[in-house]
């Protein structure tokens, strides 16, 4: 009797688990998931708590940049394309004012350069502080949140106090930046290099060898190089898979080609290299920083002198913000008709750009962020496309986190930093 | 490679290749684009094997009205292509490239999405930013820009096309 009761228990375990196999569960995760990093949205199968297959979802934050651009002038696009990837403002402006440049075969003047190496470069380490606390975050680490968060903080001052805005800038504008740093700025850029450096040790002593970051990050979501390059994968996480491959060393902007800064690779592949990779960027965007003031000290103009390309206008720090300069309102309101007509046209008509197309990659903090524009000679774009960098890295997250756990899936899309302002645009 | 360089290369086997404004642009047949990409992407002096990313642009009443566009770079030898296909209004269809770049399967769906280019062959063309079910393609020139239609105390302000000119 107990023999047969055995074998019969035996037996009824082995197919029960048969029939339990055959049987994956499919989850949503997202697109309100705190932990998606916005609004996507992944459709989980899973067996188990293993992940069987991945399918990520996306468009939930499309807003129709690249055609609403199609319908306004040069100058304001650059209002709209600074809101894609909303934790790089700057670099979206950038590659979009360097197309429309090398459309209308202009340089901006070497201040100006500058000014857009010095706030990428602050914008980058920006934007890793954000991946760094929410990454931390969404593992455990809270600490490392309010950390990140903190120092993010004085660079947005930073950015508030030399542009009007914390995010969604349009600082940079076709020929140069729309206008110089205010009085104290370099200085405040000064003490945030020197409270950084010692910062970035800080945030190293709380995580690089702490044995949970390990546990949750090393081996975690690997992706070797072959595969990164196929699905299109740029930035940190291709440089974590053992590529050097950086647009500002490769193919040299905004004279990106004068400074010192190394391209930093790790071989892991996995959540942790990219831990890795991101942590030493910051520490070379601090050296570019500091080269950056050290070139400041010569002043010079900031935006190109041809008055058919320059916008018209002199802007100042008043009591009630930055706006155009009582001298200058005087001057096109009661000196000059010529100069107000000019001023007027150039606002409502803008400039008009000559017929060809480009195609420019800068590096932004998440790979190559690539405008393909196209003008057809009136005085608005024809066409944008916005190559993001999130858009291609995204695709790679179904083979990472195959065969892993639900909650690697977590680490993995932290790892892999996805802004969908920028992947929706 | 510079782009003149470039350009000469690719000549020998394609000859509607030309350089503006630094960059090396390549015109080829819709029969011929697979074969052209492949080579491209495993020439060991060309040795473009990563696609950036792919598009199109749309003008009406050109013929082909369609271009698809693919941006491919060479981190090798760090030099540039864009490679242009033509699609005509009637049947706008090119093949797809996702069997030589699998990164062209979202940059394809994104493409068909906005402006209808059915890419044959696709293992999954839907529609990827905008919601399944939305009528039309909205990157054609054909399509307004739209927007919401606003009134208030009695004045009507249009969409943001209909009020500049």
């Amino acid at each position: 009797m107990s023999d047969l009761g055995a074998h019969a228990s035996a037996e009824l375990t082995a197919d029960s688990t048969a029939e339990l196999r055959q049987e994956t569960m499919v989850i949503n995760m997202g697109p309100q998931h705190p932990s998606t990093h916005g609004v996507l949205r992944l459709l989980l199968e899973l067996d188990g708590e293993t992940v069987v297959s991945c399918e990520p979802i996306v468009g939930y934050l499309h807003t129709g940049i690249e055609k609403n651009v199609e319908y306004r002038t040069w100058q304001q696009g650059v209002a709209f394309v600074t809101r894609a990837d909303y934790l790089s403002p700057f670099f979206n402006e950038l590659a979009y004012c360097l197309a429309a440049e090398k459309l209308l075969g202009i340089e901006a003047p070497p201040r100006a350069q500058l000014l857009r190496v010095l706030f990428c470069e602050m914008n980058r380490i920006a934007s890793h502080l954000v991946w760094l606390a929410t990454s931390g975050m969404e593992l455990g680490a809270i600490s490392m949140m309010l950390y990140g968060f903190r120092e993010r903080e004085q660079i947005l001052d930073i950015f508030e106090a030399a542009t009007g805005l914390r995010m969604n800038h349009a600082y940079v504008r076709i020929g140069g930046v729309v206008m110089d740093l205010p009085e104290g700025s370099t200085g405040r850029v000064g003490d945030f290099l020197e409270t950084m450096t010692g910062r970035i040790d800080e945030y190293e002593r709380l995580l690089t060898k702490n044995p949970i970051w390990i546990q949750r990050n090393a081996g975690i979501g690997v992706l070797p190089a072959g595969d990164a390059l196929a699905f299109g994968v740029t930035g940190p996480t291709l440089r974590a898979s053992g590529v050097a491959r950086d647009v500002r060393r490769d193919e040299p902007y905004a004279g990106y080609e004068t400074f010192e800064f190394d391209v930093v690779t790790r071989e892991g592949a996995d959540c942790y290299a990219r831990y890795a990779v991101r942590i030493e960027e910051m520490r070379q965007s601090l050296r570019i920083v500091e080269q950056c003031l050290e070139r400041l000290r010569e002043p010079g103009p900031v935006m190109v002198e041809d008055p058919k390309v320059r916008w018209p206008a002199v802007l100042e720090v008043g009591p009630d913000g930055i706006g155009n300069a009582p001298s200058y309102i005087t001057h096109i309101m009661e000196e000059s008709m010529e100069a107000l007509i000019h001023h007027f046209k150039m606002v409502t008509e803008g400039i008009s750009v000559p017929a060809g197309e480009v195609y420019v990659p800068v590096e932004s903090p998440r790979g190559e962020l690539g405008f393909y524009v196209v003008a057809d000679g009136s005085n608005r774009p024809s066409k944008i496309k916005i190559r993001d960098p999130s858009f291609a890295n995204l695709q790679a997250v179904p083979e990472m986190v195959r065969g892993g756990l639900v909650a690697d899936t977590i680490a993995v899309i932290a790892s892999v930093d996805p802004v969908m302002g920028g992947v929706d645009r | 490679m510079t782009a003149a360089q470039l350009a000469e290369r690719v000549r020998a086997r394609s000859s509607d290749v030309v350089v503006q404004r630094g960059e090396a642009m390549l015109v080829v047949e819709r029969d011929e684009l697979l074969e052209v990409l492949a080579w491209l992407r495993d020439d060991p002096e060309l040795r473009l094997d990563f696609l950036s990313s792919v598009t199109a642009t749309d003008r009406p009443g050109h013929e082909p009205r369609f271009w698809v566009v693919y941006e491919l770079y060479s981190g090798e030898h760090r030099h540039r292509l864009r490679v242009k296909v033509g699609a005509t209004e009637e049947a706008p269809r090119v093949p797809t490239v996702t069997g030589l770049f699998p990164t062209a399967d979202w940059h394809e769906r994104e493409t068909y999405d906005f402006y209808g280019i059915v890419f044959d062959g696709h293992p999954n063309l839907r529609r990827i930013l905008l919601p399944d079910d939305w009528e039309g393609f909205p990157l054609r020139k054909t399509e307004e820009l739209g927007g919401v239609n606003t009134r208030y105390h009695g004045a009507f302000i249009p969409p943001v096309d209909r009020r500049t000119s």
